[in-house]
């Protein structure tokens, strides 16, 4: 018999907010333990929560970017359970009232779209941060009350490598909407992954099996590989599964179930007393509205839409949102709008990369951490956009061979030059003149009588070297194409 | 409602509470007692009555997203029953 997979996701992601979900400690990553905190996130008694408006809005502008319904009427509850890294013994979160409900992810899978409905995406607050040593555990609350999207998807997904595309497209949305930096290194991103199998075609589900606190794609991906195979192999053998919690081993590559506690969890959730429910306006609903961007899928369409580009093009500008920008500044105007989007990706991209590379670097060697270093932005460019669009104009017109256009890239990223003017500078206007070409045709072949025979032997690539040596000496001047024509005349001739 | 319904042995569990046998009989008679309350409550019609989150009449109450100085390290471990390299300490947790 076949089987097939059911897989659910709740993915944890930290709100990006200067303060915490209760209070004005600092929402930041990596300060010494213990020093972001305060009666309130400790869960000291008598003190008093207050909502950071800013993690209500990131959370409806979530609900907006994954297509929610969000309902006019939200509130928190406290979930109640007994753990060291939870001070007040209970987390608070949106247990029935949800602040967004029944949205849906679109995203690329194997070359077509798929769908991944969203139950609901609910505010609730981190907890702190346990590290385990030989004889004891250790607690530091930087992180207890850090406001946290949970975001609950539709048992949609049926691969692990759909589970894997899912969390991508999700993480893309939610760094460009502004909603959180999903810094994996930073655990800004958690997910539980429920999975179930059942026979092909039938609709009853599975018992489930939920694999807790997943800090990675990849991992999850692995997991929900070896779990699917797992599960089948025990159906398939006409064994019982049961609904219960496992962990995933990253290093051994396999789950393992979890002692289960005698007791079934019960929460006694009930509705927060200490906090007033949220009604949100119309006007309040409009200003976070405003800041919906568009999505990354609906932008990679549009690129390959408006300006006819592939869809690898698309991807990268798709991924790279300030790229794109750029890109769009010009394209408009560009006669060619691959040959732009050829330049933007591979020469300036890479130029600033390299260049970046090598400042980080030099600022590394004085000491600086790289939160504190300056790097060149596209922003801070010497040149100006519409001076690449004409670079790529004289490319096209053939007025400068494409090695030239090289030189010219390079000193206008350097000083900020118009092209024409270190065209015209540097003598690199391209010679067409089969004259002055033919004389260094001559030269090169004279200079070279080993790859000349080579090609009048019939080995056809001596003919690249030779009109690489004519370029060369032409300093990148010559037609390409007219000095490869003038060779082989010669050298068949 | 009969006290027999309400499990204090299992609701003490929850709550982390240690009760002798006396302390039992005798919480479970007062939780008797406040069921029995709730029961009666219950005899009113609250049909086309909304049910609400909160008694006090007011809701949207937010603060700006701006951060302040937390408390001085000292000053939050200091009531900490164990601290080890500015940690809480706690017994080792193993799932």
């Amino acid at each position: 018999m076949e089987y097939e997979a059911v897989i659910g996701l709740e993915t944890h992601v930290q709100l990006k907010t200067k303060s915490k979900m209760w209070c004005g400690c600092a929402n930041s990553f990596g300060s010494e333990p213990n020093t972001n905190v305060c009666p309130v996130c400790l869960g000291m008694p008598g003190v008093l929560p207050v909502a950071n408006a800013e993690a209500l809005r990131l959370t409806v502008l979530t609900g907006y970017l994954l297509n929610c319904e969000i309902p006019r009427f939200a509130k928190f509850d406290r979930k109640n359970y007994f753990y060291p890294d939870s001070a007040k013994n209970y987390q608070l979160t949106q247990y029935d009232k949800p602040s967004t409900a029944n949205g849906h992810v679109d995203f690329e899978f194997q070359g077509g779209t798929s769908r991944v409905r969203i139950t609901r995406a609910h505010l609730e607050e981190d907890v702190g941060k346990s590290t385990h040593f030989e004889r004891n555990s250790g607690v530091d609350f930087n992180r207890a009350g850090v406001p946290l999207l949970e975001i609950v998807s539709e048992p949609d997904i049926t691969s692990a490598d759909m589970a894997y595309e899912y969390l991508n497209a999700l993480k893309e949305i939610l760094q460009q909407g502004g909603v959180s930096d999903c810094d994996m290194e930073k655990g800004m991103v958690r997910c539980d992954v429920n999975i179930s199998v059942r026979p092909k075609g039938t609709k009853e589900l599975g018992a489930k099996i939920e694999i807790k606190n997943m800090n990675s794609f990849s991992g999850v991906r692995r997991a929900a590989e070896y779990e699917i195979a797992r599960q089948i192999g025990v159906v398939s053998k006409g064994g019982k599964l049961i609904q219960s919690t496992r962990r995933w081993d990253d290093v051994a590559g396999i789950t393992e179930e979890m002692r289960t506690k005698e007791d079934a969890h019960d929460y006694r959730y009930f509705p927060e007393p200490d906090l007033m429910p949220f009604e949100p306006t119309d006007e309040w609903l409009a200003e976070v509205k405003s800041r919906v961007v568009e999505l990354p899928s609906a932008r990679k369409a549009r690129f390959m839409t408006d300006y006819q580009l592939p869809a690898g093009d698309a991807e990268v500008f798709k991924a790279n949102v300030e790229l794109g920008n750029y890109f769009e500044q010009i394209a408009k105007q560009a006669k060619n709008p691959k040959a732009a989007a050829n330049w933007v990706i591979n020469n300036l991209q890479a130029k600033l990369a390299e260049t970046n590379e090598q400042s980080a670097q030099e600022q590394a060697a004085m000491g600086l951490e790289p939160a504190d270093m300056t790097l060149l932005t596209l922003d801070s460019l010497k040149f100006k956009p519409e001076q690449l669009l004409e670079l790529v104009g004289l490319v096209e017109a053939k007025a400068i061979s494409s090695s030239a256009a090289q030189q010219v890239f390079a000193e206008m990223f350097e000083t900020g030059k118009a092209p024409a003017a270190i065209v015209q500078e540097k003598g690199l206007a391209q010679v067409s003149d089969t004259g002055a070409i033919e004389k260094i045709c001559d030269e090169v072949i004279a200079a070279n009588p080993g790859p000349a025979a080579d090609f009048k032997a019939g080995k056809v690539a001596a003919l690249n070297f030779l009109k690489g040596q004519v370029m060369k000496q032409s300093k990148g001047k010559a037609n390409p194409g007219v000095a490869g024509e003038i060779l082989e005349r010669k050298l068949k001739g | 409602m009969a006290t027999g319904d309400f499990d204090v042995h299992y609701v003490a569990h929850l709550a982390r509470l240690k009760l002798c046998p006396e302390e039992e009989r005798q919480i479970s008679d007062q939780m008797g007692d406040i069921l029995g309350y709730i029961e009666k409550l219950k005899e009113v019609d609250v049909s086309g009555v909304e049910p609400t989150a909160h008694p006090f009449p007011l809701v949207n109450v937010t603060r700006p997203d701006v951060s302040r100085p937390s408390l001085p390290h000292e000053d939050a471990l200091r009531n900490a029953p164990q601290k080890a390299g500015g940690l809480f300490t706690v017994p080792k947790i193993v799932e």
